[in-house]
C-alpha cells in the first residue's frame, strides 16, 4: 500500500515538475485561482449586506456556512478536480494508456492531471474556515471539535465523489461535461448559501435528495447549536460523514461501471 | 451582405448546431443556475428591491443573464491560442483575409445559434417559474438587440486580445483564468453592479469593458433609467467595441512581426 | 505458448441516420472468430488492410477490450480480468498515443515508468543503457518529449516499453509516418531482440519492409478473418507467386518463340521479362541462350507487395 502511494506521489510530482516549466503562466494561475475562489465569498458579503441578514441568519452564521462550503469545494477541487479531463482522454483514445499500466485508472487520472494551482485556493480557504469558527461563538465541546474538523473531511469527499461521478458520463457521453457542472459548480453555489433562501420542490431536490444541505448548512446548525428552520430532525444535522460515504460508494460503482462500458465499446 | 463574411457566419451557426449534447446540456446548467441565482437574489430583496431593481426586474436580470452567457461566450477561450501553440496559425496568416476578421464572423455565428437555442430555452423556463419584467416600450426589445450584439463584439475582441499573448506566453491558462475570473465578476453575473459602492461601479463602466458584456445588456432591458440611458450604455459599448478591435489589430501586427512557431 | 486465443469476436453496434429522425443500428463484427497461437520467442507479423480488424484484436490481448466472444490468455493470464497483473508482464506501443509525459525530458519518463512498475533500479540501468546504445537515445534524451521528431519519439516509446523486460512486447503501427533511418534503427532493433531470443514480439504493420525484413511468420487478417498463417515463403507458394527474369537481347526477340517452363511477360525493344512457371532458373537460361543471343540478364525475387496486394483484393 505505501509504495503505491509512493509511486503516486512521483507521478505528482513530475506533474508539479512539468506544470511549472511555464513559470510566468503559473504565476498568474495560482493568483488567479486565489482571487477568484474570493470571489464566491464576496458575492455572498456584498449580498449579505444588502439586506443585513440571509434566509433568516445573521452575519456569523452566514459566513460559517459559507466559508465551511468553500473549504471543502476547494480541497475536493485540489484533488478531484481535473477527472473532467477524463472526456478529453475518451476522445482522443488515451484512456487506453492508463489501462496499460499496472495502476487504477482513476487514481492515474486524478495524480497525472494534478494541478498544483489549486493549492493556493485550498489553503485559503482552510484558513478563511478557522476564522470563521472563530467568529461564530460556538459553544465548544467535543462532539463540536469533531464535527468542526470532519465536517470540511466529509464535505470534500461529498464534492470529490460528485466531481468523479459528473465525469464518468463521459464514458456514454464525450460532450457531457456541462450536465455535470450544473451538479458540481450549482451544487457549490448551494451550499454556499443558508438552504432556507431556496424554494420549495428546488430546496427539497437539491438540499435533501442529492443531499447538498449536509455539506455546510446542517453541520453549521449542528455548530451553533440551533435547530433547522425548515423542521430536519436534530440528529440528521451531524450526519453529514455518512452522505459523504453514501456518496463516494455511489460514485466508485458508478466509475466502475463507466470502466466496464469503456473496456465492452472500445473508443 | 458580402460572401465571405456572410459564409463565415453560417459555418460558424453550422458548426456548433453540430454540438448537439453540449447544447441541451448548456440548456440544463442554465436553467439550474438561473434558479439558484434567482431564488438568492430574491431572498435578498424579501419583497423589496435591491440597487433599484425590483422583484421582477431581478428575476429577468438573472435569467436574461444566463441566457446571454452562451451567447457572449466569454469564458470559452479561441481557438486562437491553440493554433499559435501548435503553428498552425501560419494557415491562418496565409490567407487573403486577417484572421480577426474571419474569426469574428465566425464567432457571430455561433453567437446566432446560441441565441436561438441556449438564450429562448432558459428564458422560457424562468417566464414559467418566476414572473419576469417584460418592458413596457417597444423600443426596448430593439435597444435590447442592439445591445446584444455589441456585447458579443465586446467579447469577442477581448478574447481575441487574451489569444494573442500567447505569441508571447505559450501557454495562456493563468491569463484566460484571469480574464475569466475578471469578467465574471465585472460584468455583473455574480451581482448587479449596481450594489458596489459608486466609485468602484465608476471604474467598471467607465475604465473597463466589462459590464459591456453582460450589465449593459441587462439594464437595458429592464428599462434602467430610461430609454436616454440606454442610449448612453449602448453608446459606450460601441466605443469599447471599436477601441478593442482597433487595439486587436495592433497588437496582432506586432504578434505576426515576433512570430516564433512552435512546435516543428 | 504464450498467447492463445480462440475464436476471439468482436462486435461493434454502429448506429447510422436512416431519414430524419429514425436511427438504423446494426452490428458489425469488427473481429470474427481469430485463433491465434504464439509461442515465447516469437516475432509476429500481424498485417491486413485498414479495418480488417489489427487494433481491435492487439486491443483484445491487452485487456483494454473485452472480447465479445471466445477466449484468450496472454502470459496464462485473461487480459480482461486481470488487468493489472498482466500489464507488468507486457510492453505495449501504440503508433499514434504517446504513454510518454509530453512536457518532462524523455529521461523523467523513464524513472517514473521504473517506479510505476517497480523495476529494480539495477535492471531498470541495464536495459536502459542497451536501449540507448541501440537505438541513440543520448542526444536527445534530456529534451521534453513535445519538441521531439516523430522518429526519436518512436525511439522513446520502444525504449519505455521494454524498461520493466516485459515477457512480450505488442506493437501496433510503430514504423508510421517515421523517416527512413528512423525505420532502419526501429527494425535493426526489433531484430536484436528477436535474435536475443527472451522478448516475444507481436507487430502490426502496414508496412511491408518491416514484414519482409523482420517476420518469419505472418498473420494475415481481413474482414475480421485470418486469412493466412505462415511463413513468408509459404505466402508465396500460396499465391503462386513467381520469380522474374529479366534479359537483354543483341537481336529483337523472334516472335512466337516459346521457353519451356517460362511465359512472356513483355517485350520492350531488346529486353524480355520472363516469369518462372516453379522450374529452377537455370534449365530456362540455359534453353534462353541456345535460343537467342544474350546479352545480359537478373533473375527478380517475387515481391511481396504483389502478394498482399492480390491477397487484399481477396484473389487467389
Amino acid at each position: 500500500m505505501a509504495s503505491v502511494l509512493g509511486v503516486y506521489a512521483k507521478v505528482v510530482r513530475a506533474q508539479i515538475r512539468s506544470q511549472t516549466q511555464y513559470r510566468l503562466s503559473f504565476a498568474f494561475e495560482v493568483f488567479g485561482s486565489v482571487i477568484i475562489n474570493g470571489l464566491d465569498l464576496a458575492t455572498v458579503f456584498v449580498l449579505f449586506s444588502v439586506a443585513g441578514s440571509l434566509g433568516g441568519f445573521a452575519g456569523p452564521e452566514v459566513f460559517l456556512i459559507a466559508a465551511l462550503s468553500a473549504f471543502a469545494f476547494s480541497a475536493a477541487d485540489l484533488v478531484v478536480g481535473n477527472a473532467d479531463k477524463l472526456r478529453d482522454y475518451v476522445r482522443t483514445g488515451l484512456f487506453d494508456t492508463l489501462l496499460l499500466r499496472p495502476l487504477s485508472a482513476l487514481w492515474q487520472l486524478l495524480a497525472v492531471n494534478f494541478a498544483p494551482r489549486r493549492a493556493g485556493r485550498a489553503i485559503q480557504g482552510g484558513i478563511i474556515y478557522a476564522i470563521a469558527l472563530v467568529v461564530a461563538d460556538i459553544g465548544w465541546d467535543v462532539p463540536r471539535i469533531v464535527l468542526a474538523v470532519v465536517a470540511p473531511i466529509a464535505g470534500a469527499v461529498f464534492f470529490g465523489s460528485l466531481f468523479v461521478a459528473g465525469a464518468t458520463v463521459a464514458f456514454w457521453w464525450v460532450e457531457s461535461g456541462e450536465v455535470a457542472n450544473a451538479f458540481t459548480y450549482g451544487g457549490n453555489d448551494f451550499t454556499l448559501y443558508p438552504s432556507t433562501m431556496f424554494g420549495d420542490w428546488f430546496r427539497t431536490v437539491f438540499g435533501s435528495v442529492l443531499g447538498f444541505s449536509f455539506v455546510a448548512y446542517l453541520p453549521t446548525l449542528a455548530l451553533i447549536g440551533r435547530s433547522d428552520p425548515l423542521g430536519t430532525p436534530d440528529w440528521l444535522r451531524w450526519c453529514s460523514p455518512v452522505t459523504a460515504l453514501i456518496a463516494a460508494v455511489v460514485a466508485r460503482a458508478f466509475w466502475r461501471l463507466g470502466v466496464r462500458h469503456y473496456r465492452s465499446t472500445g473508443s | 451582405m458580402p460572401r465571405a463574411p456572410w459564409a463565415l457566419m453560417v459555418a460558424g451557426f453550422r458548426r456548433y448546431a453540430t454540438y448537439r449534447q453540449a447544447t441541451v446540456a448548456g440548456i440544463f446548467t442554465n436553467s439550474v443556475f438561473g434558479f439558484l441565482r434567482c431564488y438568492v437574489l430574491l431572498a435578498v430583496a424579501a419583497g423589496g428591491t435591491v440597487a433599484g431593481y425590483s422583484g421582477p426586474q431581478l428575476a429577468t436580470y438573472v435569467w436574461l443573464g444566463q441566457g446571454m452567457l452562451a451567447v457572449v461566450n466569454s469564458w470559452t477561450m479561441l481557438d486562437l491560442a491553440e493554433r499559435v501553440r501548435s503553428g498552425d496559425i501560419v494557415a491562418d496568416l496565409l490567407r487573403p483575409m486577417d484572421p480577426l476578421w474571419t474569426y469574428l464572423w465566425t464567432d457571430l455565428g455561433r453567437a446566432g445559434f446560441s441565441l436561438l437555442t441556449r438564450f429562448s430555452v432558459p428564458m422560457v423556463v424562468g417566464a414559467v417559474a418566476f414572473g419576469l419584467y417584460l418592458p413596457t416600450h417597444a423600443v426596448t426589445y430593439v435597444l435590447t438587440a442592439v445591445s446584444i450584439v455589441l456585447a458579443v463584439i465586446v467579447g469577442f475582441a477581448c478574447r481575441y486580445l487574451v489569444g494573442l499573448t500567447a505569441f508571447w506566453l505559450l501557454d495562456i491558462r493563468g491569463v484566460s483564468m484571469f480574464w475569466s475570473f475578471a469578467s465574471g465578476a465585472g460584468s455583473g453575473l455574480y451581482f448587479p453592479l449596481a450594489i458596489l459602492p459608486d466609485w468602484l461601479t465608476a471604474v467598471l463602466w467607465w475604465g473597463t469593458p466589462f459590464p459591456s458584456l453582460l450589465q449593459a445588456p441587462l439594464d437595458v432591458a429592464v428599462e434602467r433609467g430610461g430609454d436616454g440611458h440606454a442610449v448612453l450604455v449602448i453608446g459606450g459599448q460601441a466605443a469599447w467595441a471599436v477601441a478593442l478591435l482597433f487595439a486587436c489589430r495592433i497588437v496582432q501586427a506586432r504578434a505576426v512581426a515576433r512570430l516564433v512557431v512552435q512546435g516543428g | 505458448m504464450i498467447i492463445s486465443a480462440d475464436g476471439l469476436r468482436k462486435d461493434f453496434t454502429v448506429s447510422r441516420k436512416a431519414g430524419r429522425f429514425r436511427r438504423e443500428r446494426h452490428v458489425v463484427s469488427a473481429v470474427d472468430g481469430v485463433d491465434l497461437r504464439v509461442e515465447a520467442g516469437e516475432l509476429l507479423g500481424y498485417i491486413g488492410p485498414n479495418g480488417a480488424g489489427k487494433s481491435t484484436t492487439l486491443k483484445m490481448l491487452t485487456g483494454v477490450l473485452t472480447p465479445s466472444a471466445g477466449t484468450v490468455r496472454v502470459c496464462g493470464l485473461e487480459p480482461v480480468a486481470s488487468r493489472t497483473t498482466l500489464a507488468r508482464r507486457i510492453g505495449v506501443v501504440f503508433g499514434q498515443r504517446s504513454q510518454l509525459w509530453w512536457d518532462l525530458p524523455l529521461a523523467e519518463s523513464f524513472e517514473l515508468l521504473r517506479h510505476i512498475y517497480r523495476v529494480p533500479a539495477g535492471d531498470h540501468a541495464t536495459r536502459l543503457a542497451r536501449c540507448t546504445s541501440l537505438l541513440g537515445l543520448d542526444e536527445f534524451a534530456r529534451t521534453p518529449v513535445r519538441q521531439l521528431s516523430l522518429g526519436q519519439r518512436m525511439r522513446g516509446e520502444l525504449t519505455a516499453a521494454l524498461l520493466h523486460g516485459p515477457e512480450v512486447l505488442f506493437l501496433d503501427e510503430p514504423t508510421i509516418g517515421l523517416d527512413v533511418l528512423s525505420k532502419q534503427a526501429v527494425r535493426t532493433f526489433l531484430a536484436e531482440l528477436d535474435a536475443r531470443g527472451d522478448t516475444t514480439v507481436v507487430l502490426t504493420t502496414h508496412d511491408l519492409a518491416d514484414i519482409e525484413k523482420l517476420c518469419k511468420r505472418l498473420v494475415v487478417i481481413d474482414h475480421g478473418r485470418v486469412v493466412h498463417d505462415g511463413g513468408l515463403d509459404e505466402l508465396h507458394a500460396r499465391y503462386g507467386s513467381r520469380r522474374t527474369l529479366v534479359a537483354d537481347l543483341d537481336a529483337p526477340w523472334p516472335e512466337g518463340l516459346v521457353v519451356p517452363g517460362a511465359s512472356v511477360v513483355s517485350v520492350e525493344n531488346r529486353r524480355v521479362t520472363l516469369e518462372l512457371d516453379g522450374v529452377a532458373a537455370g534449365e530456362v537460361i540455359a534453353a534462353l541462350a541456345k535460343a537467342v543471343p544474350l546479352v545480359d540478364l537478373s533473375v527478380r525475387e517475387p515481391q511481396i507487395e504483389d502478394v498482399i496486394a492480390r491477397l487484399y483484393r481477396g484473389e487467389r
